[in-house]
């Protein structure tokens, strides 16, 4: 097989390496060195050149730059044709990306285009003996894990989710090569234009990245009563999320949707209220530090994956809980 | 306007957690008796968007569904949805595909059917949830593809797309025929009523075989060699579920805070 060495597609968030970025180059160390192979990393904008250096600290043996203006905001023909015009240059036999709104487009379109075998959303990439790559990675709403390998196709590609490894020890004296990626971009082949962006003003805390999430389901009884949710979550500066059921009633916007068809969230601590825990809602909420439930049926299957449990009627602990958590926090 | 609409049958994942069982020697999910698949959600609104579109511009939806016999099923729910008719894909060949493999079938499918303006899929399926088959499918076409749709126009041959991004949205313009991936926000699948449920369980939904599609042979055999299931398993997850308690329900919320304040 031609194909050699490790390619970490970067991101950048506001001018820096963006957080998954720096995790990936962590991993992407890891494989490489057991490959015995080279790292590099492929930065695509306007702000790339500039963090050639930092790739190489954080463990790029080489860093590929390309400037093109048409690149400095996410687009998904430019970065596409981008990146697969590098892979087909380079041949790397591992591309990595992260599962972000970026990745997640990016990866399977790159993978369309090249031919490899892409495994989305892992948690964990390791090499096996024969030295492939071994994506582990959750299927059924993480009710299962699955491990894929490519056997034949190259290159083998993998999105990594956020946070699940630490990320790279920052070496400013590590050595690497910034390469300018010659090439420009056809403007032609950008077949979708971007018209717009429009950023969403979110009152209070983001879903996604709220260290305490309340949770509620068609227990809950009514729009109305979400209500006693805000009140917990804004008292410990959380946000609100709901189950499919109670967002199909409409008492929760789809936006706050749990579960395996809708946002996966792990924060610190997850209330569940009236809820019973069907595989999809809790394939959302498992990488919770603490799930604690609230539901007056003892036999709810909620109970099997909480680690803190009250059976009765949420009515009459919300309150409670609430003001006692107030009282706690003001302390 | 031409509209296709790709489609999975899957199980269903309102089962509590009890139900969910695998066998990892086959690296299969056994699926619980008596619960029937449903349609993968996020195709649901896939076809949802197809509706939406056919409303005010008219046109035709044509669904097509890769899997088991049964899959006609889903097929069937679409029809009472509003779509125009479906196909079934099945065939032991098509047993096990990876995401290259589906897409190289859905592909040799939609040759078949011919002629379209846009053609929709889920952003994903609910069930293996590999989220790349719609991709690869508009790259093996050649054709533009969006991800993660919430909603779509058509206006002057060109498909007008907001797509969720992490902070909020964008607003596309692609030509067409494009390739468009439906995401959950698109809001919620109308409910099949009246006379086109009637439609529907009259309909006999054909299915096409390898040899109909010409999806067969050493091409297919290439396609499917992308990625390979080398292990499944259900991660051990032991948590021991304390209960808290108290001589009312608001005493044992006191106790609850009083514990999580510590650990917090």
């Amino acid at each position: 097989m031609d194909n050699k060495g490790v390619l970490v597609c970067g991101e950048i968030v506001e001018g820096k390496l963006a957080p998954i970025t720096i995790e990936l180059l962590g991993v992407g160390r890891k494989l490489a060195d057991e490959l015995g192979e080279d790292l590099s990393a492929l930065l695509m904008g306007g702000k790339a050149g500039g963090l050639g250096q930092e790739a190489i600290a954080y463990g790029a043996d080489k860093v590929y730059i390309a400037e093109d203006s048409l690149l400095d905001s996410y687009n998904s023909d430019a970065y596409t044709q981008m990146a697969a015009d590098l892979c087909q240059k380079e041949l790397p036999s591992i591309v990595l990306l992260g599962h972000t709104d970026i990745g997640c487009d990016l990866a399977p379109r790159l993978n369309g285009r090249l031919g490899g075998g892409l495994a989305m959303d892992c948690l964990e990439l390791s090499l096996d003996s024969a030295k492939m790559l071994v994506s582990t990675r959750p299927v059924f709403g993480g009710n299962a894990h699955a491990t894929m390998v490519s056997k034949t196709a190259r290159p083998q590609m993998a999105t990594l989710r956020p946070k699940t490894v630490p990320p790279a020890k920052r070496d400013d004296s590590r050595k690497g090569e910034v390469i300018p990626v010659e090439g420009k971009l056809d403007p032609a082949a950008l077949k979708v234009k971007v018209v717009e962006r429009i950023k969403e003003e979110v009152e209070g805390v983001k879903l996604e990245d709220a260290e305490v999430v309340v949770s509620g389901g068609r227990g809950i009884g009514s729009a109305q009563s979400f209500e006693m949710l805000r009140e917990l979550a804004s008292v410990l500066g959380g946000a609100v999320g709901a189950t499919r059921p109670a967002c199909d009633e409409g008492w929760a916007p789809m936006t706050l949707q749990i579960g395996q068809t809708g946002k996966v969230v792990s924060p610190k601590l997850y209330i569940a209220v009236g809820l019973s825990g069907a595989i999809q809602h809790i394939g959302g909420c498992l990488g919770s530090k603490y799930i604690v439930a609230i539901n007056n049926d003892k036999e709810a299957n909620i109970f099997n994956v909480a680690h803190f449990g009250i059976v009765a009627d949420y009515k009459e602990v919300l309150p409670a809980l609430t003001a006692k958590f107030k009282e706690l926090l003001s302390a | 306007m031409n509209i296709i609409v790709c489609v999975k049958q899957v199980l269903d994942p309102e089962i509590p957690p009890a139900k969910f069982k695998i066998d990892p020697a086959t690296k299969k999910v056994i699926p619980p008796p008596g619960v029937p698949p449903v349609i993968s959600v996020f195709d649901e609104r896939a076809v949802e968007a197809a509706c939406r579109l056919k409303d005010k511009q008219g046109g035709k939806i044509t669904v097509i569904s890769l899997g088991a016999a049964q899959a006609a099923e889903v097929v069937k729910h679409t029809i009472a949805m509003g779509t125009d008719e479906g196909f079934v894909l099945q065939d032991e060949a098509f047993e096990d595909l990876d995401s290259f493999g589906i897409a190289y079938v859905l592909g040799k499918a939609i040759e078949k059917i011919g002629a379209y303006d846009l053609v929709l899929c889920g952003r994903q399926s609910a069930d293996w949830g590999n989220g790349q088959v719609g991709s690869i499918l508009a790259e093996i076409m050649g054709i533009p593809v969006v991800t993660l749709a919430c909603d779509i126009e058509a206006a002057d041959k060109k498909l007008k797309v907001k797509r969720i991004v992490k902070d909020g949205y964008e607003v596309l313009e692609a030509p067409m025929p494009s390739l468009i991936t439906a995401s959950s926000e698109l809001g919620l699948p109308r409910l099949p009523a009246g006379m086109r449920i009637m439609i529907a369980a009259r309909t006999q939904v054909p299915v096409w075989k390898a040899a109909d599609i010409g999806a067969q042979g050493p091409e297919l055999d290439k396609a499917k060699a992308h990625t390979e299931v080398t292990g499944l398993s259900v991660p051990s997850r032991k948590t021991e579920c304390e209960m808290i308690s108290g001589d009312s329900p608001g005493q044992a919320a006191e106790n609850l805070a009083a514990k999580l304040a510590k650990l917090l």
